[in-house]
């Protein structure tokens, strides 16, 4: 028990001491790298958690392929922030003080960290537990709520994802026109660059 | 990144595998960690590799974005048409006892056809996202813009 609270510790000090040095560092390089260690980070606190299909999910997607589109991003961009010369920002200081004050605060209220009575362990999981090795069958109970309990959800995640990509190929993508011109260009090259 | 001769030998020898570890995590997902999700993003992961080491031409040559762009709507329309088959089955939507002989085996056949969905629309988006990130500046040099 001890040991845990020694990890959970430990990753939880990490995370917080990241998320600084985020902040601190003007090379955006070096901060998607820290975004990186973040995540996988995280991820093993989810681990920790026993949350495994979490963990993998977190590690698949925040640690490495984020990484690598925040990367492929900064080779656009430049990787130096610019410095804000600005005054300081006295308000947004004070409601980010505050919002996290009154979050602490809230955290006063909340049931004990894995209790047995938790609002979260009498609502529906009993049910998914209890009943879908019968209705459902599948020994990973996160995929039967995921995919059957939750498929609408899930449907609607999947849809997200999708209109993510309609919208990246909006904005920055080749458009089909270019495309086709692409294509000409290759079939008879004597005329490249004809059309600009 | 051209002279890159141990990371390409090294990255050739992983792609298979990681290619197979992401269809492992897709089919295996209703016994262990792991779903359409995770594994679109490991398959995706391993065409990185491959972009990274070889160049963002010849990727897309083994994966053109055409196909690519088809590959991600037919995921979401394929999560969309099961539902639409428990409908016609009698059902309610996405409710996929009704697919099977028996409840459990509908279920069975709903899961894997809708994880389906899931990692062929993750797999091609992420490979897209990817691709459009890591192209846009031979279009910038072109234009002469920078």
């Amino acid at each position: 028990m001890i040991m845990t609270q020694m990890i959970d510790i430990f990753l939880l000090a990490f995370l917080a001491v990241i998320s600084i040095a985020v902040l601190r560092i003007r090379d955006l390089f070096t901060s998607i790298v820290l975004f990186g260690i973040y995540s996988l980070v995280s991820a093993s606190l989810f681990l920790v958690l026993a949350a495994a299909d979490v963990a993998f999910t977190e590690a698949a997607v925040g640690a490495g392929i984020a990484t690598l589109l925040l990367l492929a991003t900064l080779t656009h961009v430049g990787r130096e922030e610019k410095v804000n010369r600005q005054s300081k920002a006295w308000l947004p200081l004070v409601i980010v003080l505050v919002t996290g004050g009154a979050l602490i605060y809230g955290i006063v209220d909340l049931p004990p960290f894995g209790a047995a009575d938790n609002p979260v362990q009498t609502h529906v999981a009993p049910r998914y537990l209890l009943e879908s090795p019968n209705e459902i069958d599948v020994p990973n109970v996160v995929t039967a709520v995921l995919a059957s309990y939750r498929g609408f959800d899930t449907l609607g995640e999947v849809v997200v994802i999708f209109t993510a990509l309609v919208a990246v190929l909006l904005l920055i993508g080749r458009s089909g026109r270019r495309e086709e011109r692409d294509a000409e260009n290759a079939a008879n090259p004597e005329k490249e660059g004809g059309h600009e | 990144m051209n002279e890159q001769l141990i990371s390409r030998i090294v990255g050739k020898f992983l792609v298979p595998y990681i290619l197979l570890f992401g269809l492992y995590v897709q089919f295996h997902g209703d016994y262990g960690p792991g779903g359409g999700f995770q594994a679109g993003v490991i398959f995706a992961s391993a065409f990185v590799i491959y972009t990274l080491l070889f160049g963002v031409e010849k990727a897309m040559e083994i994966a053109p974005p055409v196909i690519l762009k088809l590959v991600a709507a037919a995921g979401v329309l394929l999560y969309a048409l099961v539902g639409v088959a428990t409908l016609l089955d009698g059902g309610n939507y996405l409710d996929y006892d009704v697919l099977g002989e028996y409840p459990v085996a509908g279920q069975h056949i709903g899961i894997i056809l809708v994880e389906l969905g899931v990692g062929l629309t993750v797999t091609s988006v992420m490979m897209l996202l990817f691709f459009t990130f890591s192209q846009k500046d031979d279009e910038e040099e072109e234009g002469g813009s920078r």
